[in-house]
């Protein structure tokens, strides 16, 4: 079956371009490089329909630059995000609405000057979705779906919890009837009890509308939850993707292993860590070869030297070390 | 499983947002009220003067050159009591104020809505577009914020010559790039917020962003550089007038009844130059007071 | 039954916040102890009160808040009633803190060495600058921090995050306190990063007697260093105890469905369980039990009285009249 996403060779740079000073002193021979922070590194993958895959890694991996430019809102310097139209199911409506995000953050990510009503079905009226005096009953609809009192549409954002303003970004977003939903650490800024009803909430919707996630968090518990597929990145490239089951039983990357070693559980049982060592290198001047390797237990001369591609280990399951060659014949 | 987890937002005990909110902070200064009760007094005569003013001073008719420099809380012999005096040519200067305030006020406002307008919307355009647009417009900004304000005026009336429409357009010009300065610095904050992607992901147009999302989310800092440079655009306007430069006889603002009545100062006669400079002093000052407290209110609200 | 008497024994403490739309009771009957060497976790979601437990401790609630009443007692005395001179004294020096944001603690235009010394001078006057420099470095070694020497000579934003919170430990122990509150520490930190800071943490602890009160929402993270838990709802402890045996068989029905909602993979497939409804407004608190609109075991008795802590055994507490109990559905 066709994957209705299609990632390939994914890049993005952002680059600080020289002012005009260092122009004119590399005129007179001064050799002043712009600073290039690779942030998505030549990214390819696939999501089928209802999947839910779960983007995992730490700071300065990518994964938040990478939703966003799968949702549109960035533009890529290389590389595509191919839609398969086909599988969506009206056509007719602007590309751009397949994909929709939910953000991080429940204060900022919502007008405070717009009304509940307003935020929810400014898209549909703006792009011909509803006519104008739908308003109200399908404003009232949409916050039914996500859990919310109907009678609370003409209040402003201000007046609602956390909890209950991520809810109206998620029936906002609903609202353009979007095929894929872009969830970039939408529950990080939640208590505990709150994101237990979030993420209950993204699955329900999951089942009900046939929907697929790219599900962005630094959070391994939550992706071990709700994941059916994994992707890990670190410093901008995929270092690891499986299908969850292979994911908790045979993790293949070193970090990969490290992340899972190295997150609290809520087990009985003073836990010993044994930490990986060094920093995330900054994104800035990223280690040659294997990004990994001065972090890895297991580095060795050519990893340093040459960066791994992703291969296949089974079906589905696929790594980026150099170890994985040695094993192989 | 019920899936209505709450069953109505919490009933948060802060005021209702708005306006009661916003009046609750206000007064929360004194001084900021009593600012604000002297200015709506000088607001309601500057609207009115026509009306409330004791004499009309510049109906020719109504004034008697035997009546002049009459000192403060005199009488003449038709029994009018000229409680501020008048001035060389025996126009009250009650009236003259009232009058003068009128003028002051309507120049110093006017242009500075002008001046807004054009400032936000250059400053909210280069804010959003960014990129060359936004380099050179600000360098254009910061280029003319570093002439004083005083000589740019004076150069712009220099080469146009004096009237109310020039002195009019001398001060937009000088001001608007306040205004585009903070506006751009506002709608640089608000562009970088998650609402502001959350529209891009919903492909509403460019237009519609900023006017729809962005721009109401800059009127509160606006609205404060907006009232401290209204008291600036009323003090340079008298500046000019004072100078000689700027508005006409027949459009007698504060200032040009401090130059005229100048010459006075050194027969002693003072109340003709000194009481305009008062009115115009309580004038600015008022201004300002309610501009810090408005300041005040809006920048905690800001970092919400 | 310890014939030692605990360093820290917080009674009945009440911490208010008088404010214009009403007094907010952050803190409201808190009551716990912490023995020597110990480390306890002080678990909560927002509005729990957790960190302003912790500021009363050290004395720094500021107004519009106060601490109405109840009694701390550090090592015998009560510093809820002491001068800000006799407080002076005890901070830094026998009681440190740290806190989630190192540049709380770290001053971004001083080196680092200057900070440290400053630390140490504070409390010993008589000490020389070498041999403080000594101890500065000593103390950066200890958490891990290499070429310390160097190092110390760095500005704070020359660090990255977690060296940042590192050196803020090293700080927090110069003067070998024997109570270190930490408030959320690692929260803001990367999952590999945080494996290293708890680490730290826990061998210096165990080396140096330390004793340690760590404020977090995270259950996970508490799990594998705390010795014993005590969980805040709305401004009081609800339940307390050693951490296996409450994290095994949590008692009362708010630490129920908060162990209930962390999800991981052994959850997977079926939904989080969820806490309904809200957290009440800390200025309109319910008579009676505070969890009472969101309990599955709610009773006539939970609406009319606080439930005072019940002694049910193991050295454990529970704020709940209906303890042992299973919820009806």
């Amino acid at each position: 079956m066709k994957p209705i996403l299609t990632v390939s060779n994914l890049s993005k740079d952002f680059t600080k371009p020289l002012d005009l000073i260092a122009k004119l002193l590399n005129k007179v021979g001064q050799d002043n490089k712009e600073e290039v922070v690779h942030a998505v590194d030549d990214v390819s993958f696939a999501v089928q329909r209802g999947e839910i895959v779960g983007i995992v890694g730490e700071s300065g991996c990518g994964k938040s630059t990478l939703g966003r430019m799968v949702a549109g809102i960035l533009s890529p310097t290389s590389g595509s995000v191919e839609f398969d139209a086909e599988q969506t199911k009206a056509s007719d409506l602007p590309q751009a609405l397949q994909t929709q995000m939910i953000f991080q953050d429940p204060y900022s990510s919502r007008n405070p000057r717009k009304r509940v009503i307003d935020i929810i079905t400014e898209a549909p009226i703006f792009h011909g979705l509803i006519a104008r005096k739908q308003k109200n009953e399908f404003a009232a609809e949409m916050l039914q779906r996500v859990g919310l009192d109907p009678d609370t549409l003409q209040r402003y954002p201000h007046q609602f919890s956390g909890g209950q303003r991520q809810r109206i970004g998620i029936a906002r977003a609903l609202a353009v009837s979007p095929e894929l939903l872009v969830c970039d650490e939408s529950i990080a800024a939640l208590d505990v009890s709150i994101q237990a009803q979030i993420i209950n909430l993204f699955v329900r919707l999951r089942d009900e509308f046939t929907l697929t996630y790219l599900f962005i968090s630094h959070d391994i518990g939550v992706i071990e939850h709700i994941s059916d597929r994994v992707i890990v990145m670190y410093l901008g490239r995929i270092v690891e993707t499986a299908p969850i089951s292979s994911f908790l039983q045979t993790p293949n990357h070193p970090y990969t292993k490290a992340l899972l070693a190295g997150v609290p559980r809520l087990e009985v049982g003073k836990r010993e860590y044994e930490p990986v060592s060094g920093e995330i290198p900054s994104p800035l001047d990223p280690p040659t070869g294997c990004h990994f390797h001065p972090r890895c237990p297991f580095a060795s001369e050519r990893c340093q030297r040459e960066a791994p591609l992703l291969r296949e280990l089974s079906a589905g399951h696929f790594s980026a070390c150099h170890l994985n060659d040695e094993a192989q014949p | 499983m019920s899936n209505v987890t709450d069953a109505k937002p919490q009933a948060t005990a802060v005021p209702a947002s708005g306006l009661k909110k916003f009046w609750a902070d206000f007064s929360e200064s004194r001084l900021a009220l009593f600012a604000l009760a002297v200015f709506s007094t000088i607001l309601f005569i500057a609207l009115f003067a026509p009306w409330i003013s004791p004499t009309n001073p510049y109906d020719l008719g109504s004034v008697d050159i035997m009546n002049s420099r009459l000192p403060p809380g005199s009488e003449d012999f038709a029994g009018n009591v000229y409680w501020l005096g008048t001035d060389g040519a025996g126009r009250d200067m009650l009236s003259s104020i009232f009058y003068g305030l009128r003028v002051s006020l309507g120049v110093g406002a006017f242009s500075g809505i002008v001046a807004m307008a054009i400032g936000a919307t250059i400053g909210l355009a280069a804010a959003y577009f960014g990129g060359r647009l936004e380099t050179i417009i600000m360098r254009i900004v910061d280029i003319q914020l570093s002439f004083p304000s005083i000589l740019m005026a004076l150069i712009i009336l220099a080469i146009f010559g004096k009237g109310v429409d020039k002195t009019i357009i001398a001060l937009v010009l000088v001001q608007w790039a306040y205004y585009a300065r903070t506006a751009r610095a506002s709608a640089l904050v608000e562009k970088n917020k998650e609402y502001v992607e959350a529209a891009q992901c919903l492909a509403l147009s460019d237009r519609r962003i900023i006017l729809s999302h962005i721009m109401p989310n800059c009127l509160a800092p606006m609205i404060v550089v907006g009232t401290l440079q209204t008291a600036h655009a009323i003090s340079l306007e008298a500046t000019l007038s004072f100078l000689g430069l700027g508005l006409p006889i027949t459009e007698p603002s504060l200032g040009l009844l401090i130059g005229n009545g100048f010459e006075y100062m050194y027969t002693g006669d003072f109340w003709i130059s000194i009481f305009p400079g008062v009115a115009l002093l309580i004038t600015i000052v008022s201004i300002n007071l309610v501009g810090d407290q408005l300041r005040d209110i809006f920048n905690p609200r800001l970092q919400k | 039954m310890d014939a030692v008497k605990p360093i820290l024994q917080i009674e009945n403490l009440q911490t208010h916040f008088f404010t214009k739309a009403g007094v907010v009771k952050a803190v409201d009957g808190v009551s716990f102890d912490i023995n020597a060497g110990e480390v306890v976790g002080l678990v909560g979601e927002s509005g729990s009160g957790k960190s302003i437990t912790g500021f009363s401790v050290m004395g720094l609630v500021d107004a519009p808040g106060k601490i109405v009443g109840g009694r701390i007692r550090f090592q015998g005395e009560d510093i809820a009633a002491m001068s800000p001179q006799q407080l002076q004294s005890l901070r830094g020096n026998r009681i440190s803190m740290i806190f989630q944001d190192p540049m709380m603690t770290l001053n971004p235009v001083l080196r680092v060495e200057t900070q440290m010394v400053e630390a140490i001078k504070a409390h010993d006057s008589m000490i020389s600058k070498s041999e403080a420099r000594a101890r500065a470095r000593d103390a950066l070694g200890l958490v891990g921090i290499s070429a310390p020497e160097e190092r110390m000579r760095a500005y704070p934003h020359q660090f990255s995050g977690g060296m940042r919170q590192r050196v803020s430990i090293a700080i927090a122990m110069l003067n070998r306190p024997d109570l270190i509150i930490a408030d959320e520490p690692t929260t803001a930190l990367d999952v590999t990063i945080q494996g290293q800071v708890i680490h730290e943490m826990q061998r210096l602890c165990e080396v140096t007697k330390t004793a340690l009160l760590w404020i977090t929402h995270d259950l996970a993270v508490v799990a594998g260093i705390a010795d014993r838990i005590c969980v805040m709802y709305a401004g009081r402890v609800v339940e307390q105890g050693p951490i296996a045996s409450t994290i095994s068989q949590p008692l009362h029905p708010y630490t129920r469905g908060l162990m209930g909602s962390v999800p991981s993979q052994n959850r997977r497939g079926q939904p989080l369980q969820q806490i309904d409804g809200m957290v009440p407004s800390l200025l309109n608190l319910p008579s009676g039990c505070a969890f009472q609109n969101r309990c599955a075991m709610v009773s006539d008795k939970c609406l009319s009285e606080i439930p005072e802590p019940i002694d049910v055994g193991e050295q454990r507490l529970v704020r709940c009249v209906n303890v042992g109990q299973e919820p009806a559905s």
